[in-house]
């Protein structure tokens, strides 16, 4: 940390200068930097994303569940008000309601059209349940309505459920991947670059340790070239691709069940540590090289 | 200052120098002469820990070469003023640069009226501001001594430093090491041009060192 702090603290000019400008390694670790930001943007969203929509699934519809009741037209009441009843002595249920005629038409809708006669037809009806945070034992349950209610049918959504957190809980683990090899990749790019950079410099090198310069000082002069090239190129490439999150099509007006991909509220802040991770590892990165190299040269 | 009990060095296959010992008192003046690859280089990079020697002992300012780490090194360089028959800069910085490199590489600032004293002394105050490929080979010879000497150090070693100069570069290059010297730093030269060392016994009492079968040999008084 000190190294750090000290790096880019004092006499900026003469560490800096010895070391000849390059114009290509330059632009190519400005240019790496930034690429690999843009895209740490898309992995970071891609995995937050997920993370809220796993959340929404596990959550909200954990807390909801449904009573399919099928019965003969003169059973439905007394089986309806039974269900209810089970409902009410039940552990673990916040809220439980019927749902009406209507409600039913406009489930049914999207399929058979607006002018359905839900009247005549025997559909079967529907029980919401919204569980307290404790949620319902619905092995429990399901077997006190077999008992009172022959015709119902508990269904609290686990079955199809459980598959889309998992595949949410996937793809977010994948998207953290993603960034680890993006910082990882940006690593070596780094490196590689300084490798270029220091090896065409060798001459400077070694005049530098003829007049007793300290590994320390040579060091730092391609160090603090690169991390500010790191911390440059990845600020230039976490805007431009906070700017292409922010005008991606909103997936929202298609139902609150799907997610965009894209930041939310807080979460704006999150691309913001991407420059100084982005330094951090070039800083690092650089440093290795650098010591590698001088350890070469006496 | 700097000392050497045996010591032997090999690139490799079989020894290019063996079994030299040898005290260099502050305040000295040598030569060191043999012909061409006999090995003046490879012990001018001994004295400056350039190379490690492979057998023996070497100590610089009291200190074992064998036991000083990196920065130890570089401490020592900043005694041992350089000057390299190629000499090495910094091609993208000034003259003036150059020259006050081996203090700004610790941090410091040179005081800018000793630098142009410094520079006036070999002659460069009008080309401070050139940078190193506009100089001519005398011109570089020269910064490159102002460089050496910049940080006052006790000890300066030079390689063939009048290898590419004509003979009256070559007098006044030497006549600014023999100054050196009289102000009490220790200077080692090599050199193959015997002319230049008769010329400096005329000066100096200086002494010969003479690199010859793979040892070193202190030459007689006269040559």
């Amino acid at each position: 940390m000190r190294a750090v702090l000290t790096f880019f603290s004092s006499e900026r000019s003469t560490a800096d200068r010895v070391v000849p400008p390059t114009g290509f390694t330059a632009r190519l670790t400005l240019f790496t930097a930034a690429a690999m930001a843009f895209l740490a943007v898309f992995a970071l969203a891609l995995s937050l994303a997920t993370g809220r929509l796993a959340e929404r699934w596990s959550d909200s519809l954990a807390r909801s569940a449904t009573i399919r009741i099928s019965a003969a037209p003169d059973q439905m009441d007394a089986q309806v008000a039974a269900v209810l009843e089970v409902l009410k002595t039940t552990p673990g249920v916040a809220s439980s309601r019927v749902m009406s005629d209507d409600e039913m038409k406009g489930l049914l809708k999207p399929w058979f059209g607006p002018d359905l006669p839900v009247d005549a037809l025997p559909l079967p009806k529907l029980i919401a349940v919204t569980e307290t945070s404790a949620g319902v034992d619905a092995d429990g349950l399901r077997l006190r309505l077999q008992a009172e209610a022959p015709g119902a049918i508990f269904d609290d959504h686990t079955r199809w459920r459980r598959p889309l957190v998992a595949a949410a809980e996937r793809i977010r683990m994948l998207g953290l991947m993603s960034l680890l090899l993006i910082f990882g990749a940006m690593a070596g790019m780094i490196t590689l670059a300084a490798q270029a950079a220091l090896a065409a410099n060798g001459q400077v090198i070694a005049a530098l340790r003829l007049v007793g310069a300290r590994d320390a000082f040579i060091a730092r002069a391609f160090v603090r070239r690169f991390t500010t090239r790191g911390l440059i190129g990845a600020t230039a490439g976490m805007v431009l691709g906070m700017i292409a999150v922010a005008f991606l099509p909103s997936a929202d007006a298609a139902g609150a069940f799907l997610t965009g991909l894209g930041f939310s509220g807080a979460a704006w802040l999150w691309p913001l540590i991407i420059p100084p991770i982005a330094a951090m590892v070039a800083f690092g990165s650089t440093r290795f090289a650098a010591l590698r190299m001088l350890r070469r040269i006496r | 200052m700097i000392e050497l009990q045996h010591v032997a060095m090999s690139y490799g296959g079989g020894d290019l120098l063996r079994d030299m010992s040898l005290q260099v008192a502050p305040g000295s003046f040598h030569f060191l002469t043999g012909p061409s690859g006999a090995g003046k280089t490879t012990f001018l990079k001994l004295c400056y820990a350039e190379l490690l020697p492979s057998a023996g002992h070497l100590s610089l300012f009291g200190q074992d070469v064998r036991q000083m780490g990196r920065d130890e090194i570089a401490r020592i360089r900043q005694r041992i003023g350089v000057v390299h028959q190629d000499c090495q800069f910094l091609d993208h910085l000034s003259l003036e640069e150059n020259v006050a490199l081996p203090l700004s590489v610790n941090r410091r600032t040179a005081d800018p009226g000793e630098l142009r004293e410094l520079l006036a002394w070999v002659g460069l105050k009008r080309q401070a501001q050139s940078l190193p490929p506009q100089l001519s080979g005398g011109e570089r010879q020269r910064a490159a001594l102002a460089r050496a000497v910049m940080m006052s150090p006790d000890v300066i070693l030079a390689d063939e430093p009048t290898g590419n100069l004509d003979w009256e570069m070559s007098l006044r290059l030497l006549s600014l090491l023999v100054e050196l010297n009289r102000m009490g730093k220790t200077v080692m030269i090599a050199t193959h041009d015997l002319n230049l060392i008769r010329q400096a016994k005329a000066q100096v009492s200086a002494r010969v060192l003479r690199i010859a079968n793979r040892q070193l040999h202190l030459a007689g008084a006269d040559l």
